[in-house]
């Protein structure tokens, strides 16, 4: 048996939406370098529609599919649905994860909920 | 394909497979047995305890066969603190960056009261014997200090430390699981009271594997039942295994200088050709290493994602990650190497094979080379050294 499920190869292998955008209106980093996993997602919100979504990961063939994956799953929503993201969702988009990856979903979670944060905080401060 | 996790476990030789093959087909016997099959089988075994006896320039009355690498480690522990116990010595003495076979036992060993002072390995992977000669104490039953690092391949000064060992008066074990067969050894001159080998790191077959007891220590049981190895470890000897073990290691120590200039040389390059990647560096001592270890740490990736992509690559080796080990911690070797956790986790280990050609190496300098590049490409630890946010440790 592989350690992973086909669908997270090739997330792996072929990551969506892999880059920066240079003007994101919410920007999330979460992890640390010290557990392994950093992720940062950029995204692109109008009309509270998240029009572009990109992605850096420092991590794990999980985590790497665990970004790629919340990436497609948030992309083109309304930022009221993106914000009910969980980490689960993305672990059976992917069809599984290893008991022991589940945290590199959870980190996915994170990062885009960081991200919207800081979308709902710079809306707020304008 | 190119294998290049020899340290995790070698393919079978040609003649460990066909000796096992037979040995399974024609001598079923119980080596405990009379008749003539039973006695056959026993021949084979003491052939077998005759042949590894000799690599490492033993008695074969010194050898007890056991189930591998782990099961001889922690019979010698036991052995050494069973013998401090009854004279009222409870200190020990080891590295930090044992395999966990001798650290776990040593934690079981705490447990059970006795005092473990772990000698610091420095930046280069190398014990000091100057450290050594600081740490042992009226109290110390047992000095136990890897023979060679599977990890980043340190190989330590054991004639050194083992003269320290006998001067002192203190047992000394080494787990030369990486190191019997591929670099030569010799138990009397390098004062060495016991070691541990494994079948499986040197073309033999897995779950087979000896201790060395110099002559005179009293051996500790881990499994009592019948009388066999002397009755130090019970159960119906694994001939087959114990023939194939004993084939592979024969046919190693005799291509073993041959073997390491090879594998010297290819390490060599590849050493050469992967620092050339930017803010890379080799862990552990550059020249006191095994022939066919490298390893290296990259900054800015991490470990478990360079191997995935190696492994479509063809490549198949093997990282320190936290992700590869199922903890969230990178290998316990390289923190004790002093290397912090952002640039353990990013680290690669290549234990080439001796069937590795010149074009393999190259191959696998360019394929980490690019792996390494593309995975940095979208690493926001990366990103961050490079715009200066963060400073570069390598
Ligand atoms: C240094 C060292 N000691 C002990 C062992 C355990 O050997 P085995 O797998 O035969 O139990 C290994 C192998 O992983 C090793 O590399
Ligand atoms: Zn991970």
């Amino acid at each position: 048996m592989a350690l992973y499920s086909e669908k997270v190869m090739d997330h792996f292998r072929n990551p969506r939406n892999v880059g920066v955008i240079e003007d994101a209106n919410g920007i999330g980093e979460v992890g640390n370098a010290k557990c392994g996993d950093i992720m940062k997602m950029y995204l692109k919100i109008e009309d509270d529609i998240i029009k572009d979504v990109k992605f850096e990961t420092f991590g794990c063939g999980s985590a790497i599919a665990s970004s790629s994956m919340a990436t497609e799953l948030i992309k083109g929503q309304p930022v009221s649905e993106a914000m009910k993201l969980t980490n689960k969702a993305v672990a059976e988009a992917l069809d599984g994860l290893p008991a022991y990856k589940m945290h590199c979903s959870v980190l996915a979670e994170e990062a885009i909920q960081s991200a919207l944060e800081d979308y709902r905080n710079r809306k707020e401060n304008k | 394909m190119i294998y290049a996790d020899n340290a995790a476990t070698t393919k079978m030789s040609r003649v460990a497979i066909d000796t096992m093959m037979e040995c399974m087909e024609k001598n079923y016997g119980n080596p405990s047995s009379l008749y003539s099959i039973g006695q056959e089988a026993k021949e084979i075994l003491e052939d077998a305890r005759k042949t590894v006896a000799e690599v490492i320039n033993a008695d074969p009355s010194e050898i007890y066969f056991t189930s591998g690498g782990s099961e001889a480690d922690n019979q010698a522990l036991l052995t050494a603190a069973r013998l401090g116990k009854q004279k009222g010595k409870m200190h020990i003495i080891s590295s930090a960056f044992e395999h966990h076979a001798i650290l776990h036992t040593l934690d079981r060993l705490e447990l059970e009261g006795f005092e473990i002072t772990l000698l610091d390995v420095h930046e280069d992977g190398l014990v000091r014997p100057e450290e050594l000669e600081k740490a042992i104490r009226d109290d110390t039953c047992l000095v136990t200090i890897m023979y060679a690092n599977n990890e980043i391949g340190t190989i330590q000064p054991i004639a050194e430390l083992g003269e320290i060992c006998r001067k002192k008066g203190v047992l000394f074990h080494t787990d030369a699981v990486q190191a019997v067969a591929h670099i030569p050894i010799d138990v009397k001159r390098e004062n060495i009271d016991m070691l541990s080998s494994s079948a499986h790191k040197y073309h033999g077959p897995k779950g087979v594997g000896f201790l060395y007891v110099r002559k005179g220590i009293r051996v500790a049981n881990l499994i009592e039942g019948g009388a066999q190895e002397q009755g130090k470890r019970a159960g119906t000897e694994n001939v087959a295994g114990i023939a194939a073990m004993a084939a592979a290691i024969k046919e190693m120590a005799s291509n073993m200088e041959e073997n390491a200039e090879k594998l010297k040389k290819h390490c060599d390059r590849l050493i050469e050709g992967l620092k050339e990647i930017p803010h890379s560096a080799l862990n552990g001592d550059p020249v006191k290493r095994l022939p066919g270890n490298v390893n290296f740490c990259f900054e800015g990736i991490e470990g478990e994602s360079l191997l995935l992509l190696l492994d479509d690559k063809g490549i198949e080796a093997s990282s320190g990650s936290a992700c590869t080990s199922g903890s969230l911690d990178p290998s316990h070797v390289l923190l004790a190497i002093g290397r912090i956790h952002d640039v353990a986790h990013g680290s690669l280990r290549l234990s080439i094979g001796e069937d590795l050609t010149d074009e393999d190496t190259e191959y696998i300098i360019s394929s980490v080379r690019d792996t390494v590049e593309y995975l940095r490409s979208f690493s926001p630890v990366w990103r961050d050294l490079m715009e200066g946010k963060k400073e570069f440790i390598l």
